[in-house]
């Protein structure tokens, strides 16, 4: 009788293979004969391209083919969710070609790949081949891209905007700033992050002249859609002759959702050359330059309130920088998944949103861990700081303040969750937020940080206290607000599960979720094992071939925990009905009577009249002996479309020690209490949090991808890009609170980007908390040491702080401080 | 094509190949040697995915020659399981939930090794300092530390460390 493992912190299964050095990851995979492929890629941010001569690359040594843009009969890559959905509103969408052809709109665009034996060879000819560009301005801010005179990229993208989308009460909320007693304006900036999974992208394309079919092996967190949209979309190959399999991935965190050019690259290869297997892996620096960037958000916010503390309206308008070309589903990152959850856990009772998406000469930006909510949360949660500042109320006190309160849910927000076009509406389901605050205080001894302020001021350092009390919107979708009718995501989220219990009691799931190193091998394992009563060494879990496989969307969004594991815990449940009906027909009694208890199907009232799933299976695979109607072998198909997104919240905050002297930040303290619903393995849980908060508090500290004026991407390596070390960090301490989700069997709510989501917030927040004594209420991020030590000068030059907040008093004209 | 002929020991065995001038020591391992547990991460030597011990040092293999190898002791993730018993780092990784997509995991680990050979007892500080050259983004370091960490207290309790395949050349 198995244990059940459910909520437990087993170990995983996957390691073995990974702490040995047996992992399959793209780069690993040697097929017979196989080619190699590099990129030529532009080292113009805009340019024309007047022709291209690959005569002399040709003739290297080990080169088979070289191809330019011209060569490759492939249409532009699909734009799969354009901001506003149904509602017509106007998405003026230019994506990348396969190659370029004409023009090249960021540094680093595809313009030739050569095909060779070896990798080295076919780098090398890269080298040879003659492009001659005729150069472009450039512009690479979003806001200054939509001012006249501002280079123009694309001509059906006048001022270079994608779309102008606006969510919540426009009326309303001006009317609530106009009248308000408080008002606190600043402009902010989330900047522009590179995603660094560990392992870099690659693909490897193998056609087969025998049967024109296509196995494509591909770096991808959704193999099923690239499968469907490298077919339907780019290639105009049938659906159903290309297989994509994903090998092991070393981290994504969302930049392998995307389709890109590479991929179609390897399939047009290997059938050119034909039929050997081409591959390509980036470099590091490749992957900066062509694989998306995350967030660059430029955002003006205004947040009105009474002097008593309670907050009345938030009005922002944002420039989301897309690149040059949109990604796969740039527009729906800045639209349904920030301007659409801007009110984070309060109870703003006015919120408008305006958010216009550009085009500019620098890498496309799409989802990057948290995809639109950091973005949100760090808007919302500076300005609650910023409005406790300006009333000079505790930040805390604030927040508590303006909370939802628990008999608030299910809660249609003024931020638009509520107001999906023509399709389903989302509410938040649940939330019980001062706990989690209540729980964060204490850990860190809030009320008597003063004294640590004047123990750390005495060494030199400004200490920083900063809380995030967030809330975010996962466990994405429902097909009916998030697809074609709804939001515009040009699809579906449902997902699917597939389990086959064989002869010898030996289950397999095979799921169409996608891990990257988020444990999903163990975690459903745990979950059969709890429902079928097996032990989880007899369940193994595939994933990640489309070949014979029930289509699935993959992994991203949190949707994993929420979504995949009802499909599966659906398809148990078919497999348990059959088993209860054979076991039925077994004991010679009526279905009603069988009772199932783990592995076991009894009668009810005759104890030793009793079969086990084994012998159940066992049976039914064999089929010699079946009941009139039912068909052979224990072998169940579920697909699960969500009634509903998850709401994982809670509260972090992060303490933080500034050198006067340096400006060097340390961050000294982290106490984070989560609240994800229930836990599937606490330990995989508290390992997300872990990373999720590192690459937040990464933004905050350290990160940013720069860009030149004239679009050279100067953090265009990782001497450059500040990921974060394992010495920058104290251990985290997490702690917890349990509401369950009502949207799914397990009562989980998803936890892979909640870490990111808050963390950002607390650690700008504590920044800008150590240096207000100086008068300084804002900064933008990375707080770097330069960025610190040059506001901390300013301030103490008397200059005035850098980024002061604007202080309006609004129209009952009542004065306030300077 | 100029190649150099390579005989070097890894993991306890002799191995060789002719290689060009430029040839990284990660490629010649991963690619000559199909050793594919050695990962590269980056192109300018800050990740540490290529973590591997030459001469009972670790080594950023991305950043030495193959011919710079010649007639070295290495060890790769490869050699650090003695049959079918995990090496006490291995095993700590595994425990305490030290990985997540496993990539940095095999260069984590090596330079872990190197640490624990040096100091047996290190303080987290010391742990945190000893592997800032091998980047994770999963795992935010946590639990790394935390497998160290319990590595050490296993070893130090007399937990054998299976011996190194290199030492048995």
């Amino acid at each position: 009788m198995a244990t059940d493992v459910l909520g437990t912190p087993v170990k995983r299964t996957e390691d073995p293979k990974f702490i040995t050095g047996k992992g399959r990851y793209l780069d690993d995979i040697k097929l017979q004969g196989m080619v190699h492929m590099s990129i030529l890629r532009s080292p113009y941010a805009h340019a024309n391209i007047k022709s291209v001569d690959t005569s002399a690359a040709k003739t290297m040594p080990g080169v088979i083919a070289v191809f330019v843009g011209a060569d490759i009969p492939y249409n532009p890559l699909p734009m799969a969710w354009p901001a506003g959905g149904a509602s017509g509103l106007q998405n003026n969408v230019n994506t990348p070609r396969v190659l370029a052809t004409d023009d090249v709109k960021w540094t680093g665009e595809g313009v030739a790949a050569v095909i060779a034996e070896t990798p080295e060879q076919a780098v090398d000819a890269l080298e040879a081949i003659l492009v001659d560009y005729e150069p472009l301005p450039t512009v690479v801010d979003a806001e200054k891209a939509t001012q006249s005179g501002a280079p123009q990229l694309h001509e059906n993208a006048p001022n270079n905007i994608v779309f102008d989308w606006n969510v919540g009460d426009k009326a309303g909320t001006d009317a609530a700033i106009d009248k308000a007693e408080v008002v606190v304006r600043q402009r902010i900036v989330n900047q522009r992050l590179i995603p660094n999974p560990m392992e870099v992208r690659g693909d490897i394309g193998w056609y087969n002249p025998g049967t024109e079919e296509y196995t494509v092996w591909m770096s991808s967190q959704t193999p099923h859609i690239q499968r469907l949209l490298l077919t339907a979309f780019v290639t105009g190959i049938p659906e159903h002759k290309v297989r994509v399999i994903a090998p092991d991935i070393g981290g994504a965190f969302g930049s392998k959702i995307f389709c890109y050019a590479d991929m179609a690259l390897v399939m047009f290869a290997s059938k050119a050359i034909g039929g050997r297997p081409v591959k390509w892996v980036e470099s590091r620096r490749e992957n900066y330059q062509s694989t998306i960037h995350g967030r660059d958000h430029i955002t003006y916010l205004e947040i009105a309130g009474t002097r008593d503390g309670e907050v009345t309206g938030l009005r922002v308008k944002t420039y989301a920088n897309l690149g040059g070309r949109l990604s796969t589903i740039g527009p729906g990152i800045p639209t349904t998944l920030y301007g659409r959850v801007l009110a984070g856990p309060y109870k703003f009772p006015n919120v408008h949103c305006e958010v216009i998406g550009v085009y500019t000469n620098t890498t496309f930006v799409d989802a990057y861990r948290g995809a639109g909510r950091p973005e949100a949360t760090y808007v919302v949660e500076r300005a609650m700081d910023l409005f406790a500042d300006e009333i000079g109320m505790d930040p805390a006190a604030v927040r508590r303040k303006n909370f939802l309160p628990n008999d608030a849910f299910p809660y249609d927000n003024p931020s638009g969750l509520g107001t999906a076009v023509n399709g389903e509406k989302v509410y938040i389901d649940s939330g019980n937020y001062e706990p989690a605050l209540n729980k964060a205080l204490t850990m860190v001894d809030y009320y008597k940080l003063d004294e640590k302020r004047a123990e750390a001021k005495a060494r030199g350092k400004l200490l920083g206290v900063g809380l995030s009390t967030y809330i975010e919107i996962c466990g994405v979708a429902p097909s009916k607000w998030i697809g074609a009718v709804g939001e515009g995501w040009g699809a579906a989220m449902w997902e699917s599960a597939n389990l086959k219990v064989h002869l010898t009691g030996k289950i397999i799931l095979t799921m169409g979720t996608q891990p990257q190193g988020q444990g999903h091998e163990t975690t459903y394992a745990q979950i059969i094992s709890s429902e079928l009563g097996v032990p989880m060494e007899d369940v193994i879990v595939q994933h990640s071939d489309t070949l014979g496989t029930p289509f699935g969307y993959g992994s991203y969004g949190s949707r994993t925990s929420s979504v995949g594991s009802t499909a599966a815990i659906k398809a148990a449940g078919k497999v348990r009905e059959k088993a209860k009906r054979y076991a039925a027909h077994m004991l010679e009694a009526n279905v009603e009577d069988i009772e199932v208890d783990g592995a076991n199907y009894r009668v009810k009232g005759s104890p030793d009249k009793v079969k086990t799933i084994q012998e159940i299976a066992f049976a039914i695979d064999l089929g010699f002996s079946l009941p009139d109607g039912m068909e052979p072998y224990l072998d169940e198909t579920a697909y699960h479309d969500t009634p509903n997104c998850t709401f994982p919240f809670g509260t972090h905050i992060a303490i933080v020690e500034i050198d006067e002297q340096t400006g060097k930040v340390d961050l000294v303290r982290y106490v984070a209490v989560d609240d994800v619903g229930n836990k599937i393995n606490p330990m995989i849980v508290d390992g997300q949090l872990h990373g999720g908060i590192a690459q937040g508090v990464g933004q905050a500290l350290w990160e940013g991808a720069i860009y030149s004026d004239d679009g050279q991407l100067q953090s265009g390596s990782m001497m450059d890009y500040a990921v974060p070390r394992a010495s920058w960090f104290p251990n985290l301490e997490l702690d917890e609170t349990v509401t369950p989700s009502p949207v799914n069997p397990l009562g989980v709510k998803g936890v892979g980007e909640a870490g990111a989501i808050a963390s950002t917030a607390a650690a700008a927040n504590a920044v800008i908390d150590a240096l207000s004594p100086l008068g300084i209420r804002h900064l933008d991020m990375p707080y770097t040491s330069q960025t610190v030590w040059r506001a901390i000068q300013e301030a103490k030059g008397g200059a005035g702080a850098k980024g002061a907040a604007d202080r309006t008093n609004g129209s009952n004209g009542k004065g306030g401080p300077a | 094509m100029v190649t150099e002929h390579v005989s070097l020991t890894v993991n306890g065995q002799r191995r060789e190949a002719d290689v060009e001038p430029r040839r990284l020591l990660v490629q010649l391992i991963r690619e000559d040697f199909d050793l594919t547990g050695t990962h590269v991460g980056c192109d300018t030597s800050q990740c540490g995915a290529c973590t591997v011990h030459v001469d009972g040092q670790a080594i950023k293999s991305c950043t030495m020659l193959a011919v710079q190898a010649d007639g070295s002791n290495v060890t790769t993730i490869e050699g650090m399981a003695s049959g079918d018993t995990l090496h006490p780092l291995q095993q700590g990784f595994w425990e305490k939930h030290g990985l997540q997509c496993g990539f940095c995991t095999p260069g984590m680990i090596m330079a872990a090794a190197d640490l624990l050979a040096r100091n047996a007892n290190p303080s987290d500080d010391e742990i945190r300092h000893a592997i800032e050259g091998n980047y994770c983004r999963c795992t935010g370091y946590q639990n790394i530390v935390a497998a160290i960490r319990e590595a050490a207290r296993t070893m130090q309790a007399g937990a054998a460390a299976p011996a190194p395949a290199s030492s048995q050349a």
